[in-house]
């Protein structure tokens, strides 16, 4: 019987002076990136997402990047960025199929649906982005520090409802992070990103059994 | 009609002067400029009309066309450097001289062979005037919009990349802003088409009155040039907020912001 595949495979991977780096994500896997700034964490992700040029390969399942319509890709490999942009008036009109997961479970109330964005705070904006994300129902996950301008309460409202994501839908994420308390709690998997080269890190669970 | 003399211009550019010099006293600072502009005026002017009076002695289409091409190129340069955020290489003056060429070149020509139909249809003393006022607006609009277009890009750039994360197609990332950039272009040609008339009197019509011809005659070549240039900028501009939106995104549809350079 052939093994399957990993939902997403990142072969050579190269960019500025990123890589060459490969790495395989299972569905439901849950990979931590972290590293000093400046070493091009944000650019891999943007890579992966096939937001900036590169070298190398990405793969979807069978689906390699280069052979799918850009849109249909960055739908499926959803990339969440640092700071949220909005460009319509109101929160609802930036969602077009509706709210994926119940307002409350990220400690908010479905009035802010029909606030103007201007009148957000950074926190409410940056867990309402993560819902609009969600609700294109990406396979993989591309997180950008998405925790790190939240205070502790709404950390864990993001991290919970990025794992039960994962689980409901046998989701990939892969998530930057500088913070080790988080990567423990989330992470089965932990590279650290130096020189350009992907270090795979012992998870501490892992080191605590020896 | 009221012939001019050399001494009747002399006249005109004393007045000029005065105002240079007045100008100089107050420190405005814009003597020399004013000067400048003044005497390319004169020359530019003198040039064309000793150019023109040549070709309607040689009515030929190779001379014709030649001169419009002088005049697109020139006007595709003037679309450029009017652009603080400029595509790079080629494509700074090629988006710009592409679109105008589209527009002006075929809206002239349609008026020419099937509105006015003179004969032959390349006509210099009909071609060449109406091109040129097809060129100068069309110019402006597509100046305008590009210089919208790329500046609102980079402006906006984190919305526009925002957007393609969520999976939208590149179009519909930038489609409000070409919306915005169109309007721009197409603006200054809809306030004079409203405001002919009852605020301004266009300068081609007074230019007819003054030459002599009957007020409504050249009411009727001001609304037909008005037409054409509502329609030549429109098409211009669409052209290029068309082609240079494009080229904003790559075969893969990433926002390529470093294919703009600003200038200053």
């Amino acid at each position: 019987m052939s093994k399957t595949p990993p939902l997403l495979q990142i072969k050579n991977l190269q960019r500025l002076t990123l890589g060459p780096l490969s790495l395989d994500v299972d569905a439901g896997d849950c990979v931590c990136i972290s590293g000093p700034s400046g070493t091009g964490k944000s650019l891999l992700l943007r890579a992966i997402a096939d937001l900036d040029p590169h070298e190398g390969q990405v793969w979807l399942g069978n689906r390699s990047c280069i052979a799918t319509p850009p849109d249909e890709w960055r739908t499926a490999v959803g990339l969440l960025p640092p700071e949220s942009s909005w460009w319509l008036p109101r929160v609802l009109e930036h969602f077009h199929d509706g709210v994926p997961v119940p307002l409350d479970h990220v400690g908010l109330t479905t009035e802010i649906l029909d606030k103007p964005v201007s009148q957000l705070s950074s926190g409410e904006r940056q867990r309402l982005a993560l819902l609009r994300l969600l609700s294109n129902r990406p396979r993989v996950l591309l997180l950008d520090e998405p925790t790190a301008n939240l205070d502790p309460e709404n950390t864990r409202r993001i991290e919970e409802v990025v794992m039960e994501y994962r689980r409901e839908h046998d989701a990939a994420i892969i998530w930057v992070s500088h913070d080790s308390e988080q990567i423990k709690r989330i992470a089965n998997r932990h590279f650290e990103l130096i020189d350009g080269e992907l270090r795979e890190q012992e998870m501490e669970w892992l080191a605590w059994l020896h | 009609m009221v012939t001019l003399s050399i001494a009747d211009l002399a006249i005109a550019a004393l007045l000029v002067l005065l105002l240079a010099l007045l100008s100089l006293r107050q420190r405005a600072g814009i003597s020399r400029q004013l000067l400048i502009a003044a005497l390319r005026t004169a020359i530019q002017l003198t040039l064309i009309g000793l150019v023109l009076k040549t070709l309607f002695a040689n009515a030929q289409l190779g001379w014709v066309t030649l001169l419009a091409l002088v005049m697109l190129l020139i006007a595709g340069r003037e679309v450029m450097v009017r652009q603080e955020r400029r595509f790079t290489g080629w494509w700074g003056y090629a988006v710009g001289t592409v679109s105008m060429f589209l527009s002006s070149f075929a809206v002239t020509v349609f008026a020419l062979v099937v509105i006015l139909g003179s004969d032959p249809w390349y006509a210099p003393q009909y071609a060449i005037p109406l091109l040129g006022m097809l060129l100068g607006n069309t110019m402006n609009g597509i100046a305008i919009a590009m210089d919208r277009l790329t500046s609102v890009a980079w402006e906006r750039r984190n919305v526009i990349e925002a957007r393609l994360m969520l999976g939208e197609r590149a179009d519909r990332a930038v489609a409000d802003l070409r919306v915005q950039a169109v309007r721009s272009g197409m603006i200054p040609i809809i306030n004079a088409m409203a405001a002919a008339g009852v605020v301004s009197l266009p300068g081609m019509m007074t230019g007819q009155i003054l030459a002599g011809a009957p007020p409504v005659e050249a009411v009727k070549y001001q609304i037909l040039i008005m037409f054409l240039i509502a329609v030549g900028t429109g098409l211009g501009t669409l052209a290029a907020v068309t082609i240079g939106s494009r080229h904003l995104f790559d075969e893969r549809q990433r926002l390529c912001l470093e294919r703009l350079r600003s200038v200053n």
